[in-house]
């Protein structure tokens, strides 16, 4: 594959052209993208990849777009996947996260790129993976994957990333219960957007108190594993971490991890949640801030080890994720999509059960 | 049996025959509707006014609810302002075609600027590439609007400027033009747009975020109530909304909701609402469904006059009386056959005379394919002395009263344009509402649906989606000169070589200092206007301190 | 997977006017195709940047301004700059007829007029595209 192969350094060359068009293969699943993927799986891992997410309105866009000006600002290469949804009547779509970031468009150091769900999440989940990964190996040292947190398949596509922003804003009521419902859980750093408006503080009240019985109740949260693997360190430190008492010299590891500014569980001194910061996106307020609570949390990762447990974590989900669609297309390609419909009626019909169709399958597949 | 009852009787047995004949020879369509889509019925009666108070919803020209007109005379006493909007190229070329107007009986000045000057970017600007005096004139600074003016007596014309985001400046500029030619500013008589948030949602030269613009229109406000009292210091906007694709009840809707915006703002900021609101004026649009036209106007009138009285509590009958200047609609011309423009034009403009308006302009022939020509022009202002002086429409006052089917549209446009306002206000206000982008939303669907009809061929559009011929290519059309761009340059570096640079830079420092502060800023704009700094320089001692708005987009 | 038109929606200049931009936006959405839409007052270069980015397969202009001479054939020769020949370009607005044959010299492959129905846009992109799989 002598095109792949080219496609791929010029991918990591830098070449904007080059990376937008395998992305576009990545994006219409074209089978010869696949070449160029592995071409370029040496060179993956080098950007922190980070996960926007929040209801519609939250102002994700605007965000993103003043997140990306202040990375600049530190001399970071930036990149943003914006996805979108397509209608789902006619597949078309208008992605309209780009023009709040338009002003970036001739900034050589930022690449944005709008994706649309094209109708299955799943397959948009898997584009959003590989497109990342493209964009890493391309050399940007921030991936940003902006998308609508509604329910679990939008969840599903920031799950790959090293650090999640949860964003939340006043006024809307409704998306404090789909935060409850569970969505929650997958937040590194809470952001309350649009914090000029009347209730901003009692959301972030109710956010932190949220996060607090979730870990009172030992609920399995996404950042726990990360406080508690500080924590560890810390005991082995001397506690030294935590406190604001820090020894001279050069930071320990332990300190390194501290810089995640987690906020102690009243009256449990031991137990922390993440940080919940306020924002205007519109203005700027509070940018500096979040951006350092998500370069710090970076920070955190990477001295605790984490960020390693983490991605080993993100790439078994996505590798079972992948067989699980190797298998059905397997068991799909074998012409057995008609046989799981006759064996579906074979137990509707009760001649066979439930368990009897599964093993079926189970030796359709060994046998190919 | 009381007379309703009769008439009901006598309308259910004509309803009965109706549909007798429709049986054997259906009408048109299954159903007939406004230009605006609303629904009309086959027949109106006095059943359908049957709630209405004449007293009290109707009254008399001049009197409370202002239903029938602003003024006890209208047209018997003077016609309204015919006022063409023009200018390209540079202030020389325009100069020359507001004599032309001046000369062919226009009897007030309308003019253009292009789009740099609308956003407030010098013509050397990098983003004015390609753009100066394309769509108006450019105009960078004092030097420009001296010779604009040239030859102008300016206390002896009404002078209107399309302008917005930098009102303030063109405005210190108008003022500083009129200090040279001896005229003091209490003698100044016209309007600035000065109408930012419909820029925000239909016309898109905004500069600066909501806030700091509600400042500069409540500091316009301020100042033109001590020193520019015949000013009239914003035309509240519906015409553009309209042109975005609205329904005429939103245009009434969205444009009074702006209204009430920029009066709680002038409010808050301790005016006396009987101080300023006098000086507010509207714009709106007239298109080509004669009879709901007229309803429009009238029904905006009667909304206006509800709100000032009951919400803002104001006194004066100046204050409650919305005066309007109207444009036809340049959305409804067509590039196709167009010699047919003249035709519509000619019943926009009767339906805003129908409607009582102020002032008028109407559109000439040619601008669906570029700028007009002197002679589209002169067939546009010819179509209003025609109305004015043979129609016979300006011999009695709101000739249209009393028609059942007027008197019921207007009910209906009242109602639904408070509704609107009862939305917007449930939202927190205009201002609100266009943040959340609840108003281009709204817009954006009608325009979309307009569209879809055209296409579809439900609605006719002559010479457009039906009647079509084979065309030749419109000869003759006005072209710019793309050299003004060079020009207006060469003109900027020889001024600022000239001029008196340190009184230039003490100007804009005070200005942002004024701006960081609270202080009115039209005294350091005007003072700054006097010492030659240029528009782009001014705005951007204010983008600095104010910030830029980004642009809300609804799809 | 089926191949998705791709287009790029933009008003370059500094005319507000986006009626049409967006019309023909949520048109070519309901024909089935992604659609980027820019926003108002873009620079050339960021409209050439973006195509680039989004690999768009059409870029799509409006104009009402006048500058359409100006900036039509300044974004074809960034394409052409960036290497960029098989993007297909049109543009719409207020343009004299006289003005077309330049622009379609310039590399303007459609320009259309006010008036022209949406569906007649919608079959110039899907018999034009410069390229396929």
């Amino acid at each position: 594959m002598e095109e792949s192969a080219a496609s791929s350094d010029l991918v990591r060359s830098g070449d904007i052209r080059a990376t937008a068009r395998l992305i576009s293969m990545v994006e219409r699943e074209d089978p010869s993208r696949l070449a160029a993927l592995k071409a370029l799986h040496a060179y993956v891992g080098n950007a922190h990849v980070v996960g926007i997410t929040g209801p519609p309105g939250a102002g994700k866009s605007t965000l993103t777009d003043k997140i990306v000006s202040r990375l600049r600002e530190q001399g970071r290469r930036v990149a943003v996947l914006a996805v979108d949804p397509s209608s789902p009547f006619t597949g078309g779509a208008i992605l309209g996260d780009r023009i709040r970031m338009q002003r970036h468009a001739t900034d050589d150091g930022v690449f944005i790129r709008s994706l649309a769900t094209r109708g299955h999440l799943g397959g948009l989940s898997r584009a959003v993976s590989e497109a990342s990964r493209v964009l890493d190996a391309a050399g940007y040292d921030f991936v940003i994957i902006e998308t609508v947190g509604v329910g679990q398949s939008e969840v599903d596509i920031v799950r790959i990333a090293d650090t999640v922003v949860l964003v939340s804003v006043p006024g809307l009521g409704d998306d404090i219960q789909a935060i409850k419902a569970g969505v929650m859980e997958i937040g590194d750093v809470f952001c309350v957007n649009k914090a000029d408006k009347d209730g901003a503080e009692r959301v972030v009240r109710e956010i932190r108190s949220m996060l607090e019985t979730a870990v009172l109740n030992g609920a399995t949260t996404r950042f726990t594993p990360l406080y508690e693997a500080r924590a560890a360190l810390t005991r082995l430190d001397g506690g030294r971490a935590s406190g604001g008492d820090r020894a001279p010299g050069a930071p320990s590891a332990a300190e390194g991890a501290a810089h995640h500014l987690a906020a102690a569980v009243p009256g449990h001194p031991n137990l922390e949640i993440p940080p919940v910061v306020a924002t205007v996106a519109e203005s700027g307020q509070g940018i500096h801030d979040l951006v350092d609570e998500i370069l710090s949390h970076e920070a955190s990762l990477v001295a605790t080890g984490f960020l390693r447990s983490r991605r080993e974590e993100n790439l078994a989900w996505e590798l079972g994720r992948g067989a699980a669609e190797r298998v059905l297309s397997a068991l799909e390609h074998d012409g057995r999509k008609e046989s799981m419909s006759d064996l579906a009626r074979a137990v509707l019909d009760k001649k066979i059960d439930y368990y009897d169709a599964l093993e079926t399958l189970e030796r359709a597949l060994t046998r190919s | 049996m009381n007379d309703n009852d009769a008439i009901k009787k006598g309308l259910e047995a004509y309803e009965a025959g109706a549909e007798k004949s429709i049986s054997k020879f259906p009408e048109r369509k299954p159903a007939f509707a406004t230009g605006s889509n609303s629904p009309v019925k086959r027949l109106y009666t006095p059943l359908d006014g049957a709630a209405r108070d004449y007293l009290r919803d109707v009254s008399f020209p001049g009197e409370y609810p202002y239903t029938r007109g602003v003024q006890n005379t209208m047209y018997r006493g003077r016609f309204w302002t015919m006022r063409q909007y023009a200018g390209f190229s540079t202030a020389e070329e325009s100069n020359k075609r507001y004599k032309f107007l001046l000369a062919q009986g226009t009897t007030g000045l309308s003019v253009a600027f292009d789009l740099p000057t609308q956003i407030g970017y010098d013509s050397d600007h990098a983003l004015s590439q390609g753009e100066v005096g394309k769509v108006g004139v450019a105009i960078d600074s004092l030097a420009d609007m001296e010779i604009l003016f040239d030859g102008i007596p300016l206390d002896k014309v009404s002078t209107s400027m399309t302008i917005n985001a930098p009102a303030s400046v063109l405005l210190a500029m108008y003022i500083a033009v009129a200090e040279k030619q001896g005229v003091s500013p209490d003698r100044l008589e016209g309007t600035i747009q000065n109408d930012i948030l419909k820029e925000y949602v239909a016309r898109g030269t905004y500069i600066f975020p909501p806030e700091p613009s509600m400042r500069l229109i409540t500091d316009i406000f301020a100042y033109c109530s001590r020193n520019v009292p015949n000013w009239n210091t914003i035309s509240i906007s519906g015409y553009h909304i309209r042109e975005a694709g609205s329904t005429a009840s939103q245009e009434v809707a969205f444009t009074i909701a702006d209204g009430i915006a920029y009066v709680d703002a002038a409010v808050k900021a301790g005016l006396d609402v009987d101080a300023f609101a006098p000086r507010l004026s509207f714009f709106f649009n007239a298109h080509n469904d004669l009879f709901e036209e007229v309803a429009k106007f009238r029904a905006a009138r009667r909304v206006w006059a509800k709100v000032m009285k009951e919400r803002f509590g104001a006194k004066s009958a100046k204050s409650m009386s919305l005066r309007f200047h109207t444009q036809t609609g340049g959305s409804t011309l067509t590039a196709q056959q167009p010699d047919n423009n003249i035709v519509r034009v000619a019943i926009q403009a009767l339906a805003a005379v129908l409607g009582g308006t102020q002032s008028l302009h109407t559109n000439s022939k040619d601008e669906a394919l570029a700028l007009p020509t002197e002679d589209s022009v002169r067939i546009a202002l010819r179509t209003q002395q025609i109305i004015a002086y043979e129609s016979g429409a300006t011999e009695t006052i709101d000739p249209l009263a009393g028609s059942y089917y007027v008197e019921s549209m207007t009910d209906r446009i009242q109602a639904e344009a408070e509704a609107y306002i009862k939305t917007i206000d449930d939202m927190g206000g205009a201002v609100k509402a266009i943040e959340r982008g609840y108003v281009q939303q709204e817009i954006q669907d009608a325009a979309y649906s307009y569209q879809m009809d055209i296409e579809s061929g439900e609605r006719v559009v002559v010479g457009m989606n039906k009647f079509q011929v084979k065309e030749a290519p419109p000869k003759g059309l006005l072209r710019v000169d793309p050299i003004v761009g060079e020009q207006q340059s060469a003109k900027l570096a020889a001024l600022r070589a000239k001029r008196d640079n340190a009184r230039v830079d003490a100007g804009l420092a005070a200005l942002k200092k004024a701006a960081e502060g609270d202080d009115n800023l039209m005294p350091h704009i005007l003072e700054a206007v006097r010492a030659y700094a240029t528009l782009g320089e001014i705005c951007d001692v204010l983008r600095a301190v104010f910030g830029e708005y980004q642009q809300k987009v609804i799809l | 997977m089926e191949r998705k038109i791709r287009v790029l929606v933009a008003k370059p200049g500094l005319d507000g006017h986006d009626r049409g931009a967006k019309v023909i936006a949520r048109a070519l959405r309901d024909a089935g195709m992604e659609v980027i839409y820019t926003g108002l007052r873009q620079t050339p270069e960021q409209i050439v940047s973006a195509a680039v980015q989004e690999d768009v397969d059409v870029v799509a202009m409006s104009i009402l301004s006048g500058a359409h001479n100006h900036l039509f054939p300044r974004v074809m020769d960034l394409l052409r700059e960036k290497g960029v020949d098989d993007v297909l370009v049109i543009g719409g607005g207020v343009i004299p007829d006289d003005d077309i044959p330049g622009l379609k010299a310039a590399g303007i492959a459609g320009v259309f007029t006010p008036g022209t129905p949406t569906t007649e846009t919608i079959e110039f992109i899907k018999n034009n595209l410069k390229r396929g799989d």
